[in-house]
């Protein structure tokens, strides 16, 4: 690991200040993402700012039937609150899903969010990636690229976001609350955090510099079913190949984007009376691949017809 | 930098460099080394120690990070004289060959057993029910802990056994 200063931050507002102040500042809340990417020096911030223990790991009711989840709450703590089981069991589902037990208690949701890809070429610093190296090219556009993108993807960066938390998160129309270095909270979609990596995949989210996403906000469930389902190379504890989360009417796909993907097209034609697997065809028909992840189109039309049948079951 | 961390019981004062992990403060710094290093990425689990009661990877957490919490390592959990039923249950099922992997294996047991009792759920739950203690549960929630001579069916009978001398 390069060397960096630490300090743990007494509550919020110092922190923004801290990380813009301060040259190749990062904020660490579980650190199990940035600091094996630190071990690799892929990662090399100068200073981190612990806001682990700041008071933002609540999970609140609202009024309206939502919830609250603040941004430093362990992963473990939101799959086990009994609100998000009772009413938004796609997300305890898709937590679950993710890591394993230790890294799960550790993990922040804010981190979880904010973690980097899997993609082997990101990893291996003896080759090229344009996230990890800008301008150096995309070595799994002619290489590995099994689990690359079929959506969104550039000829910079084929990457996915390797979130399952965020694929939920997507279905059920989260919305982040943010603290930005000016001392304003401001409050988005959760599918305006992450970008399409364009030519600038290395600029991975839609946050300044320094911002600090303090909450996720669930409005109430839609009406109908909700399920998450992953496929992977091994029954636990393995980064997916394709996941989707339905919530009702709402569908996302997880692993094959750059971002959490959530299926308008599948969706619009659920609404207009498509079949499952008519509706997720529609949605297929703007992917694109690579060869070695071809199988991801035949796969994700499968999984997605099954998880949309499984969560109608549900609703019923 | 300063920091004051619980070990089994007893408070330790170290001032150690920022990048010191947690799993190298225990081992290098406070010479308790059956916490193991395997993969230093948290991919294997030897490292697994309860933080606050907590399972958590050691690798993957810095010593600064745990300012005032408690820590406890397998040296913590039972001593050759009086084992831990944990300790007992893997001794009797032959739960090992090597034994790299079993100081992480039985902390990780140890938090398994309270994140069932507290009802975490893992995807081998179904939808909103209580976890139970079956061995497709076992098999999940130690997921994170891997055993290279593969002494898995093993481990899974100590558990069992663990929790019903516990119980």
């Amino acid at each position: 690991m390069r060397p960096f200063t630490y300090e743990r931050a007494t509550d919020a507002q110092s922190a923004v200040r801290a990380a813009v102040e301060t040259p190749g500042a990062r904020f660490i809340a579980g650190g199990t993402n940035l600091l094996d990417l630190m071990k690799l020096e892929i990662e090399q911030p100068q200073h981190l700012i612990d806001v682990g223990r700041l008071p933002m790991a609540g999970i609140e009711s609202l009024a309206d039937g939502g919830l609250r989840i603040g941004g430093a709450a362990t992963n473990t703590a939101v799959a086990s609150d009994p609100a998000v089981r009772a009413r938004f069991p796609v997300l305890s589902e898709a937590i679950v899903a993710g890591g394993s037990p230790q890294l799960r208690n550790k993990a922040s949701v804010a981190g979880n969010l904010m973690q980097r890809t899997r993609c082997a070429y990101f990893y291996d610093t003896a080759k090229p990636c344009n996230k990890r190296a800008p301008g150096s090219g995309c070595g799994a556009l002619e290489g590995l690229n099994r689990n690359a993108a079929i959506f969104g993807a550039s000829h910079a960066c084929v990457a996915t976001h390797p979130s399952d938390m965020a694929v939920a998160l997507a279905a059920l129309d989260a919305r982040i609350e943010t603290l930005t270095p000016s001392g304003e909270s401001r409050s988005f979609t959760i599918l305006d955090l992450h970008r399409l990596p364009g030519e600038t995949p290395q600029i991975e989210t839609h946050l300044i510099a320094g911002e600090l996403i303090t909450a996720v906000v669930l409005p109430p469930p839609p009406p109908g079913g909700q399920v998450y389902r992953k496929v992977r190379d091994r029954a636990s504890y393995a980064g997916g190949l394709a996941s989707v989360a339905v919530a009702g009417g709402q569908v996302a796909l997880g692993m094959v984007a750059h971002k959490p993907w959530r299926a308008a097209e599948a969706e619009g034609a659920l609404a207009s009376g498509a079949s499952p697997a008519e509706a997720i065809a529609r949605e297929l028909d703007g992917a694109s691949t690579l060869g070695r992840n071809d199988f991801k189109v035949p796969l994700v039309a499968r999984l997605v017809a099954a998880a949309i049948g499984e969560a109608n079951g549900r609703g019923a | 930098m300063q920091t004051t961390i619980t070990v089994n019981g007893q408070a330790r004062a170290l001032d150690i460099d920022p990048r010191t992990t947690l799993l190298d403060a225990l081992r290098e710094h406070l010479r308790l080394t059956g916490s193991k290093k395997g993969c230093d990425h948290g991919q294997c689990g030897a490292c697994t120690v309860l933080v606050n009661g907590v399972r958590i990877n050691s690798c993957l957490s810095l010593a600064v990070m745990h300012d005032g919490d408690q820590v406890t390592t397998i040296e913590g959990v039972g001593t050759p004289e009086a084992l831990h039923p944990v300790q007992t249950a893997f001794l009797t099922q032959d739960a090992y060959q090597c034994g790299y992997c079993t100081p992480g294996q039985i902390c990780s047991t140890l938090g398994l057993l309270r994140e069932l009792e507290a009802g975490v759920p893992s995807q081998e739950t179904p939808a909103g029910a209580r976890p139970v203690l079956s061995d497709a549960e076992i098999r999940e929630r130690m997921s994170g802990n891997i055993c290279r001579c593969s002494a898995y069916p093993q481990i899974v009978a100590a558990i069992r056994d663990a929790a019903g001398s516990m119980a």
